[in-house]
């Protein structure tokens, strides 16, 4: 890893309109990712964590330029990617992929595994022929699955298996920078812990960056460099991961991590647990000031009234952090 | 639940065995289960897809869907009766009444088409022979009671109102709502944030210590079950491979496939490992299961005894039972 930043985004906005009556008025926005800025590293992992709705899987989405409408700045390698033309953005795609979470709904069901994972070769014309052939044998050694299994179709794999093939079609482009959205959620734990170990022995193989979308810290601790912790479309924390769970700071990554039990009866017992009170509120209308006073068991009165701003510890510690209170 | 004294014996489960004939053959999802569950206490079925903790769960309440599937053999105890002797009619009875259920995905376990109330209500008139106004305010106080604000208001709302965390309360509300003797919890939280899952465990475990209703809770997530039962059965390929009292499970596992699973899991208090040790291959087929053990091809401790016979139920220690044939003294532990 260096300090090249592969991906800087600044500033970033992505608003869905709600919209009502016949005609179809805006009467609201979803403030999915409500100014965000962050930037990963060469070779580095950042993970994203938070809970369902708090716009991590739209962060993940808008780097990749998949959601027309969005707002901000998202470099890769230096170019700003919004301000592309469509062709030029078109080309760009093959140095970033993405990883679904779910292996029973990302692959098509009656194309064979080899046609899935061979797509975006032919897609790009990467190659063709004996070449086409060899290198998709090659991408299915690579998640270690047998190349004849190539003539299979999805539904004659297991959930892991086909996870698998989904990392060989991202992987089929060779791209620099790879979005893994919950690519281990769905699975069993001990299928899980194989394809974590895949995707950290590719990432180290092939010199890849990943954005690890998850809910699951453990996994997220386990996996990434850095990690970003989101709630209600805006970051709270980010930094080392090491830093992250050894020394949190803003009240809502204690009371998150707080909530993960941990499966060792006897350090679980010693742990103080914050029970976070209600639900994530909507983000269509999310509270004044800081987003998480109505859920945090500090909150004060400047909490309700002034939005805190993502701010750097100490300059140089790389502990961001958005709180009034720390 | 540490407490020396003869606890009473609420279920009593003896040599089930569920299979399911389908095209692929005879599927022994469930083959030779035994264990029991005393009162007031929370037990833990751990394993992952495919292991039989839901249909051992599902025969209980006698849901196996028939054809394909059927309870070959084995005694269900319940508060003594046999509940596999019982009709179709007294075990309508006992459903929802003294053994209630929570489902994994309350999305699709609520009826889209009623109000929460009118779900809710059901049993309590049905059960509880409580009047439309009676069930009413008994439904608010279960939803207060189960942390669903504004209560009132929101008990006359239709599922899809509420947030998924909001709709799996709802569902333990409603298996709280005749305060059963034995709740089961296939999976309450797998679909749900852990904020929420806290909040939700909290809320059974609350109502386990207060009316002494005993759980069961199964998962695949090894942290649940560390923080919030108090025995542990694991289970592989339709079989318990081990069973211990939680502590013990966690300090001392004993069977390769346990000790397997324990390192595989990610851990919050363990900063970054090399790598994760992980268990080889996948769960096996169960139409065509290995010969002897089913877990010996993925077994690292795999013997050629293991290939020809199923190792018999081993007691290792208090409370503490295994299934295998490997030497103690050589099982690696984990860290």
């Amino acid at each position: 890893m260096n300090d090249v930043r592969l991906i800087e985004v600044k500033n970033m906005y992505m608003y869905f309109p709600v919209t009502a009556g016949v005609l179809q008025r805006k009467v609201a926005d979803v403030k999915a990712v409500d100014n965000i800025s962050f930037y990963i590293k060469q070779g580095e992992t950042l993970g994203l964590v938070g809970e369902s709705g708090c716009g991590k899987t739209t962060t993940g989405r808008c780097i990749l330029q998949l959601w027309d409408g969005m707002k901000g700045d998202v470099y890769f390698e230096g170019v700003n990617l919004p301000k592309l033309k469509k062709e030029q953005m078109r080309r760009m795609r093959r140095n970033m992929q993405l990883i679904f979470q779910d292996p029973f709904a990302s692959l098509d069901p009656r194309m064979t595994a080899g046609e899935i994972v061979g797509e975006p070769i032919k897609v790009h014309n990467l190659a063709s022929g004996k070449e086409y052939r060899q290198q998709v044998e090659e991408l299915f050694r690579m998640v270690e699955l047998e190349p004849f299994m190539a003539d299979r179709y999805p539904h004659e794999f297991s959930g892991g298996q086909r996870q698998r093939i989904g990392i060989a079609r991202a992987l089929a482009v060779r791209p620099k920078f790879v979005v893994c959205d919950e690519p281990v959620s769905a699975l069993d734990v001990s299928i899980q812990a194989q394809i974590i170990t895949l995707l950290e022995k590719l990432r180290d193989e092939l010199g890849l960056t990943y954005l690890f979308i998850a809910h699951d810290l453990s996994v997220v601790r386990n996996i990434s460099d850095r990690v970003a912790v989101m709630y209600l479309g805006k970051i709270m924390e980010i930094t080392q991961s090491d830093e992250l769970y050894a020394n949190p700071l803003h009240p809502y990554t204690i009371a998150l991590m707080s909530a993960v039990p941990i499966p060792d009866p006897k350090v679980d017992r010693t742990r103080k647990r914050i029970i976070l009170r209600g639900d994530v509120p909507s983000p269509v209308n999310p509270p004044v000031g800081c987003r998480f006073n109505p859920r945090c068991h500090m909150a004060t009165d400047i909490c309700r009234q002034k939005e805190p701003e993502l701010r750097e510890l100490t300059p140089g510690s790389e502990h961001w952090v958005a709180c009034h209170l720390v | 639940m540490t407490t020396a004294a003869k606890k009473e014996i609420v279920l009593d489960v003896k040599n089930l065995k569920t299979y399911f004939y389908t095209q692929e053959g005879e599927l022994k999802a469930v083959d030779g289960l035994s264990y029991y569950i005393e009162k007031g206490e929370s037990i833990g079925v751990v394993g992952e897809s495919a292991c039989g903790k839901s249909v051992s769960a599902l025969s209980i309440l006698r849901l196996i869907p028939y054809p394909p599937g059927i309870i070959v053999g084995g005694e269900i105890l319940f508060q003594g009766q046999d509940l596999l002797k019982t009709t179709e009619e007294e075990m309508r009875h006992i459903r929802g009444n003294s053994i209630s259920m929570v489902f994994q995905e309350p999305t699709t376990s609520l009826n889209p088409v009623l109000t929460v109330s009118r779900q809710i209500s059901e049993s309590l008139e049905l059960h509880r022979d409580l009047d439309k106004i009676e069930a009413l305010q008994e439904t608010i106080r279960l939803l207060k009671l189960v942390g669903i604000p504004d209560a009132e208001r929101r008990a006359t709302d239709y599922p899809f109102q509420f947030s998924g965390g909001m709709q799996q309360r709802i569902m333990i509300a409603m298996g709280l709502a005749c305060s059963p003797a034995l709740l089961i919890a296939d999976e309450p939280t797998t679909s749900l944030d852990v904020t929420v899952q806290a909040q939700l465990l909290e809320i059974i475990d609350d109502m386990r210590r207060r009316l002494g209703t005993s759980v069961i809770i199964i998962t695949h997530n090894l942290g649940i079950v560390a923080r919030y039962v108090d025995r542990v059965n694991v289970m592989y390929a339709g079989r318990m491979v081990e069973t211990a009292p939680t502590e013990e499970l966690y300090s001392n596992p004993l069977h390769p496939y346990t000790i397997g699973l324990l390192a595989s899991v990610p851990r919050l208090d363990i900063a970054k490992k090399k790598s994760l040790r992980i268990i080889k291959g996948l769960p096996p087929n169960l139409a065509h299961l290995p010969s002897g053990c089913s877990f010996h091809p993925r077994c690292d401790y795999a013997m050629p005894i293991c290939r020809e016979k199923y190792p018999p139920m081993e007691k290792v220690g208090e409370n503490h039972y295994r299934t295998c044939f490997a030497d103690i003294n050589k099982l690696k532990k984990p860290q």
